[in-house]
């Protein structure tokens, strides 16, 4: 891309608007991924009681349900970035094409 | 063997090895089958029916880009089945599943290090790729820096990620078709060896994508049917399974001798998180390596430059996230499924009690229990058809490293015409397919029980780094990624070999004389590589550190908005 181009774009405040709001709501994203994940590992680490705990009177312990919700965590988090993309960062980034291309 | 020693091997072996080495390292040694002619004509089928699709591939694989990305032409949903396809292992299948059968919890604890790298994908890279890519995650790295260096080393991690995944994954077809199909391990290592070279050389990555996709539907549909039938039996009560489950561990270790206190303590263990986690260290480093190892795998990478925009590279991985979770929950039920059918079931336990062809053979046998010679043979055949789709996606990828990277960019500087790329692609397709099947059967009898990790870990510590860095990073410098990149290569190799699966499984050193007492170097040489290139690239301020800046903003602009990218501008 030439730089001229680039430069034009970037003073685009749709440009600007697309870039602040999709990188910081993807590193909230990342950061709450790392966080449930690790924190699921540190919980394996050092509470494998509370994971062993049955559940009421049952056999089912609370690491079923608790690993379970890690992956559908997993796919609703990836859900969550995808539908909000497919929409406001998409109609953003057209706003910008058309811009950029006139 | 006894059912506790296979414990014991199940639980280390699963420690360090996130795909088929697990399978091949259980099964090595295992005595050959009766030939199991069912699976044989189904894997037939399957095979003529790829063939078909590579015919038809062949008519469309005229131009480098048709070789490489499929021009470009693949669907969201079909490419999230392919990327889905990738991950879903012959091992990610039996293995998982045997790990659940044996130690219950901690079966679903190792899926899940797998599936968390995705999101990550998603939110950091998969767009951006896009944008910025043609071919290989190479074009990517190199964008603003200088393209040889970058190359080199680009070309070097991919080329040592595939070799070793390769080489894991030939030694554990061998083993397996050995097992599942009663072929002799060189002729099931040449067979998969000459049909990925057939898949390849003339469908290219259109014909790999396809046999990518089939295999995963194929997959899911056999795991759909084995999970349902489990839960029919148990009335979809996980209460009534999971009851079962811990009643038929008890049972057997009261069998074993145990007294009741105890053997209560084993039935119910397998509820709970067990061995899988021995410190915290490794724990946290073995996370990351499968986190970040997603993310820099070559052949997952180049499969976000077969779909036409960002958008359905976007759409790729929300699909393959979804079906690869769908898939780890099918094995976590197929596991204690195999718990009650298998383990009770004299037809499937030899004289010792433990499982006919080993613990992998879990989810096969659960096949046949539930479904009969027809599931039985069905899922023999999905899982030789598995190993196929995965070498050849491999194999690709090493081939567009030698091709696009080496070849036409650092030998011609990019001058190099269309049709001599493609050649040079094909004769390395030639030269890794003969080389992956003299290495699968150089490696037969050695504990390969690590070259998957190593792959896993050289990826999170090589191409990882070098590809959140260039993307996201504007001071980053091409001798910042160059030599950090290969800070990251070295350091994951050295400290792998000093481990204690290469140092004492391996080299046969005494056991606890391992230099690195760690299951996964990831936590070091992650961090190393980025460290390295945040130094480097700030100490740098040469004449082309400034050009390299220089190129950010540039860079940038093309990796949010897509303006400019090659097959992004049909709007």
């Amino acid at each position: 891309m030439e730089t001229s181009l680039a430069e034009r774009i970037a003073t685009d405040p749709n440009y600007q608007a697309l870039t602040d709001r999709r990188r910081s709501f993807s590193w909230k994203l990342t950061i709450a991924m790392l966080v449930v994940y690790y924190g699921y590992i540190l919980l394996i680490a050092f509470g494998k009681d509370i994971l062993a705990m049955p559940i009421g009177q049952g056999v089912m312990t609370w690491g079923v349900p608790i690993g379970f919700g890690v992956i559908i965590f997993t796919i609703a988090i990836t859900a969550v970035y995808v539908y909000r993309a497919n929409n406001e960062f998409d109609d953003l980034t057209e706003k910008v094409k058309r811009e950029a291309l006139k | 063997m006894k059912l506790s020693v296979k414990y014991g091997v199940v639980v280390a072996a699963l420690l360090m090895l996130p795909s088929l080495a697990l399978a091949a390292d259980v099964i090595q040694g295992g005595e050959k089958q009766a030939t199991n002619w069912t699976a044989i004509v189904m894997f037939g089928i399957f095979v003529v029916g790829t063939l078909f699709i590579t015919k038809w591939a062949a008519a469309k694989t005229k131009s480098a880009a048709d070789f490489y990305t499929a021009g470009g032409g693949i669907t969201g949903f079909q490419n999230g089945l392919a990327i889905a396809g990738d991950y879903m292992s012959a091992a990610s299948f039996l293995g998982i599943s045997a790990a659940v059968m044996v130690s219950g919890y901690d079966g679903l604890i190792y899926s899940i290090g797998f599936l968390v790298g995705w999101p990550i994908v998603t939110f950091l890279l998969a767009e951006k790729l896009r944008n910025l890519g043609q071919f290989t995650f190479a074009d990517v790295a190199a964008f603003r820096f200088a393209q040889t260096p970058v190359r080199i080393f680009a070309a070097s991690g991919t080329l040592v990620v595939v070799s070793f995944y390769l080489i894991a994954q030939m030694v554990g077809a061998g083993a397996l078709i050995q097992l599942l199909f009663g072929l002799d391990y060189w002729i099931a290592v040449v067979i998969v060896g000459v049909l990925m070279m057939v898949y390849v050389l003339f469908g290219g990555m259109t014909a790999t994508t396809w046999v990518q996709i089939i295999k995963a539907c194929l997959l899911l549909g056999g795991a759909t049917f084995m999970a349902f039938m489990v839960m029919l039996h148990y009335g979809f009560s996980p209460e009534a399974m999971f009851a079962d489950a811990v009643r038929i561990k008890t049972d057997i270790a009261l069998t074993g001798g145990a007294d009741p206190e105890d053997a209560a303590t084993t039935g119910r263990s397998i509820m709970g998180p067990g061995n899988f986690i021995k410190d915290p260290i490794s724990a946290i480093s073995f996370g990351m390596a499968l986190m970040f190892g997603t993310a820099g795998l070559p052949h997952i990478l180049m499969r976000f430059f077969t779909v036409p925009s960002a958008k359905e590279a976007r759409k790729s991985v929300m699909w393959a996230t979804s079906w690869i979770g769908y898939f780890y929950l099918l094995t976590f039920i197929i596991g204690f499924g195999a718990i009650a059918f298998v383990l009770t079931n004299p037809e499937f336990l030899d004289n010792e009690g433990g499982l006919i062809g080993g613990v992998n053979m879990a989810a096969v046998h659960l096949a046949g229990a539930v479904g009969g010679d027809i599931l039985l043979g069905f899922i023999s055949a999905v899982a030789f058809a598995t190993i196929l789709a995965v070498v050849a996606g491999l194999t690709l990828s090493g081939a567009s490293a030698v091709g696009h990277d080496l070849y036409a960019t650092v030998i011609c500087k990019g001058e190099a015409d269309g049709d001599a790329v493609l050649k040079v692609s094909r004769i390395t397709t030639l030269a890794l397919g003969v080389l992956a099947v003299l290495l699968g059967i150089a490696f037969q009898n050695m504990n390969i029980a690590f070259m998957v990790s190593l792959a896993f870990a050289v990826a999170a510590s090589a191409n990882f780094p070098v590809l959140f860095m260039s993307i996201l990073w504007k001071d980053c410098t091409t001798r910042g990624a160059v030599v950090g990149g290969f800070v990251g290569l070295l350091l994951s190799v050295g400290l792998t070999i000093i481990s204690p699966s290469v140092w004492e499984a391996t080299l046969h050193n005494p056991p606890g004389s391992a230099p690195f007492p760690y299951t996964s170097p990831a936590l070091f040489s992650v961090i190393a590589a980025f460290v390295t290139i945040w130094i480097v690239s700030k100490l740098d301020n040469g004449k082309r550190a400034q050009i390299d800046r220089a190129g950010y903003l540039g860079q940038r602009v093309r990796s949010e908005t897509g303006i400019g990218a090659s097959g992004a501008s049909d709007h």
